[in-house]
C-alpha cells in the first residue's frame, strides 16, 4: 500500500512528560492565595483581595526578594528589547507594518527603521512609502529585533541590519514562546544542512542555507530557485523534531534541536509524526543534555 | 472556507515540495497524518466521538428522540446533521462568521448518508420513528475538516445507543409506545454502510490527501469524495472556486476509493478495538 493510514485510541495515548532529576514547582492556579502576609510587593500574574496575595494566573511562583510574582504556564510573548522575533506582516499602513509577533497586541515595523536597497541612512521619501507595498505586503514573513516597547505594551521592530529582512522559502513553526531559550544567537547554520531562526516569540524559521551571504537581509526572494529533496528532507526532519521536543516541553536551541535531530535519524521522515516516536527523541535528547551537563 | 495569511514564498516552496512527493512536514502524497479517537466522550447524548487529527479538533454527539416519519417515507427514519464551528477555533468563526462553513459540511453529511439506511430506525410506520440529530462541534482546525468531520460522526454513530421501544395499535388508529423495562436495552446502529469522506486537494497539478491548513490555502480546489462500504463511491462534490480537468477527475475518484476503503476499514478496527476495552475503561476527554 503506498498509503498509511493510522487511527490510535485516546486510551493508548501517549503521555509526552520527560522524566527530569528536578523537584517538579508548585503550580498555582488562579484565585489561589500565594503569600498570607501582607508586607509584599505585588509582581505580575498577581492581585491583592482581603489582605492577602493571590495568583491572577495559572503557572509558578518567582520572588526575588520582597518582589513576589507569579510565571504563567502558557502564555503569549511579552517582547523584551534586543529580542530576535519572527513576524508575519498582516497589515500595510501608512509609514508602517503591522506585524504578528504572537504577543498580545500587533507589533509595528516602521518604514524608518528597516534598510531599504540602495542607501542605508537616505530620508524617506513619500515615493517609498508609495512603494511599501514593494518590500513587504501582508502574508510575508520577516526577521526582525525589538527595538522599543510602547506605553501599551506593544513592540516596535526594527530590521537595520543584514541579517534580519524579509524571509524567503521555508517553513514556520510555532511553539510557545517560553520554550525558546534565550542564547547569544538566535541564527543558526546547521551543520546538517539547513539554517534556523529561532525567534524569541516562538515562531521558529527553518530554511535552506544561503551560500552567499550578502543577499540576504534585504527584501528580495527567489522563488524561482526550486529547493532540493535533499535540503526538503532535513528540513522537514528539523520541524518535526522541533514539534516533538515542544510536545515535551524540552528547551529549544541550537545544541537541543542538533542532538533531536542525530536522534530522529533511525526513524523514516514520516514516522516522526507518531506519538511514540516524538516522545522517543524527546527523552533520548533529554538524557543527551542532562550527559554533557554532567561532563 | 476560512483561511489565512500566506507569503508567495512559502507558497512556492509547498507546490515545489508536492511535486517532489515529499510534503513539509515528511509525508508523501497519499499519507494521512496520525489521528487520535475516543468514543463515548459526552455522558448525556445517545453516542459521542472525538476525533483530533494534528490539530484539528472534532466533537460529535448524537441524540436520538421520537419523532413522526415522513409521509413520502413512513418506513424509514430521520437523521440530521447540525454542524457549529466553535470561535475557539479561529477568530473568523465569531458571531455568523463559520456559517457558510457548518452549513456547507452539514448539507454534504446530508447528501452523503442517503445510503444509510434508516430502515431500523421506524418504531411504528407512518406514525413513529427515531429522529438521530447529529451534533458536530468544530474545536479547532487544522486543516482536512470534511475528512475529520466525516471520521468522526461515522465513530459517534457507532457509538449510538438506541433504547429498545416497541409500539403497538390501540383501536387501529392510535399508537401506544412501550418502552422495554430494562433502562439498559439498548442497540446499535449498523454503521458499515456509512461513507468516509475522502478530499483531495490540488495542489499545483498533483493532489494531496490530507492537506493542512497551510496546504488548503495553497490550493485553488479539492474534490470530495465521500466512499462507502467496499470502496464504493456514493457522493463527490468540488469545493474551492479552482477547476479540474475531465481525466483528473477520473483518477482523483479511483485514488479516493482505495484511500476511502482502507480509511473506513483502519476506523473499523480501531472502533472495534475500543468496543472490546468494556464499558468500564478509563475515559480521557478533554481533561488529560
Amino acid at each position: 500500500m503506498d498509503q498509511s493510514i493510522c487511527i490510535n485510541l485516546a486510551v493508548e495515548r501517549v503521555n509526552t512528560s520527560v522524566p527530569t532529576r528536578e523537584q517538579p514547582c508548585k503550580l498555582f492556579t488562579p484565585g489561589e492565595i500565594i503569600f498570607l502576609q501582607s508586607d509584599f510587593m505585588r509582581g505580575h500574574g498577581t492581585y491583592p483581595e482581603d489582605d492577602v496575595l493571590k495568583a491572577s494566573v495559572a503557572g509558578v511562583v518567582e520572588q526575588i526578594g520582597k518582589l513576589i510574582s507569579v510565571k504563567p504556564l502558557k502564555n503569549r510573548y511579552n517582547g523584551e528589547v534586543g529580542d530576535v522575533v519572527v513576524g508575519r506582516i498582516i497589515e500595510v499602513t501608512q509609514k508602517r507594518w503591522k506585524v504578528d509577533t504572537n504577543s498580545r497586541l500587533d507589533s509595528i515595523l516602521l518604514l524608518s527603521s528597516v534598510n531599504l536597497p540602495g542607501g542605508e541612512l537616505r530620508r524617506r521619501s513619500v515615493e517609498d512609502e508609495q512603494m511599501m507595498r514593494k518590500y513587504l505586503i501582508e502574508g510575508d514573513l520577516v526577521s526582525a529585533e525589538v527595538q522599543s516597547i510602547f506605553a501599551d505594551g506593544s513592540l516596535s521592530l526594527h530590521t537595520r541590519s543584514f541579517t534580519y529582512g524579509k524571509l524567503s522559502q521555508g517553513i514556520l513553526v510555532k511553539v510557545y514562546p517560553a520554550l525558546v531559550k534565550r542564547s547569544k544567537t538566535h541564527f543558526h547554520n546547521l551543520p546538517c544542512g539547513a539554517s534556523i531562526i529561532l525567534g524569541k516569540n516562538g515562531f521558529i524559521w527553518i530554511s535552506p542555507t544561503v551560500s552567499d551571504a550578502n543577499s540576504s537581509g534585504g527584501f528580495t526572494q527567489n522563488l524561482d530557485q526550486k529547493v532540493l529533496k535533499g535540503d526538503r528532507e532535513v528540513i522537514a526532519r528539523l520541524r518535526n523534531c522541533i514539534l516533538a521536543l515542544a510536545a515535551s516541553k524540552i528547551p529549544l536551541y541550537s545544541t537541543s534541536i542538533l542532538y533531536a535531530y542525530e536522534e530522529s535519524e533511525k526513524y523514516q521522515l514520516a514516522e516522526l509524526l507518531n506519538p511514540e516516536s516524538m516522545l522517543d527523541i524527546a527523552i533520548l535528547t533529554q538524557q543527551k543534555i542532562q550527559m554533557m551537563e554532567d561532563f | 472556507m476560512y483561511s489565512i495569511l500566506f507569503s508567495d514564498a512559502e507558497k512556492t516552496y509547498i507546490w515545489d515540495g508536492v511535486e517532489l512527493n515529499l510534503r513539509n512536514d515528511g509525508r508523501k502524497r497519499n499519507d494521512y497524518r496520525p489521528m487520535e479517537l475516543e468514543t463515548d466522550v459526552v455522558t448525556h447524548a445517545s453516542g459521542s466521538a472525538r476525533l483530533r487529527l494534528a490539530n484539528t479538533d472534532i466533537l460529535v454527539g448524537v441524540k436520538a428522540e421520537i419523532d413522526v416519519p415522513y409521509p413520502e417515507a413512513p418506513n424509514v427514519g430521520k437523521i440530521e446533521f447540525f454542524v457549529d464551528c466553535s470561535a475557539n477555533a479561529t477568530p473568523a468563526f465569531e458571531g455568523r462568521g463559520g456559517e457558510d462553513l457548518a452549513n456547507e459540511i452539514s448539507s454534504a453529511l446530508l447528501k452523503a448518508y442517503d445510503v444509510l439506511p434508516l430502515n431500523n430506525l421506524c418504531i411504528v410506520p407512518g406514525f413513529s420513528c427515531w429522529k438521530l440529530y447529529v451534533d458536530i462541534l468544530i474545536l479547532e482546525c487544522g486543516g482536512n475538516l470534511y475528512d475529520s468531520v466525516s471520521l468522526a460522526v461515522k465513530s459517534a454513530l457507532y457509538n449510538t445507543r438506541i433504547p429498545n421501544v416497541k409500539g403497538t395499535y390501540i383501536d387501529g388508529t392510535n399508537v401506544d409506545l412501550q418502552l422495554s423495562d430494562d433502562l439498559f436495552e439498548c442497540w446499535k446502529l449498523d454503521v458499515s454502510k456509512a461513507p468516509c469522506f475522502v478530499t483531495l486537494c490540488k495542489i499545483g497539478e498533483y493532489l494531496v490527501v490530507d492537506p493542512t491548513v497551510e496546504e488548503e490555502a495553497c490550493s485553488t480546489a479539492s474534490i470530495v469524495v465521500s466512499v462507502g462500504e467496499n470502496g464504493s463511491i456514493t457522493g463527490i462534490f468540488k469545493i474551492g472556486e479552482g477547476s479540474f480537468h475531465q481525466n483528473a477527475i477520473c483518477d482523483a475518484i479511483k485514488l479516493a476509493g482505495t484511500i476511502g476503503n482502507e480509511l473506513n476499514k483502519t476506523l473499523k478496527l480501531a472502533l472495534e478495538k475500543e468496543e472490546n476495552l468494556g464499558i468500564r475503561r478509563e475515559r480521557y476527554g478533554f481533561l488529560k
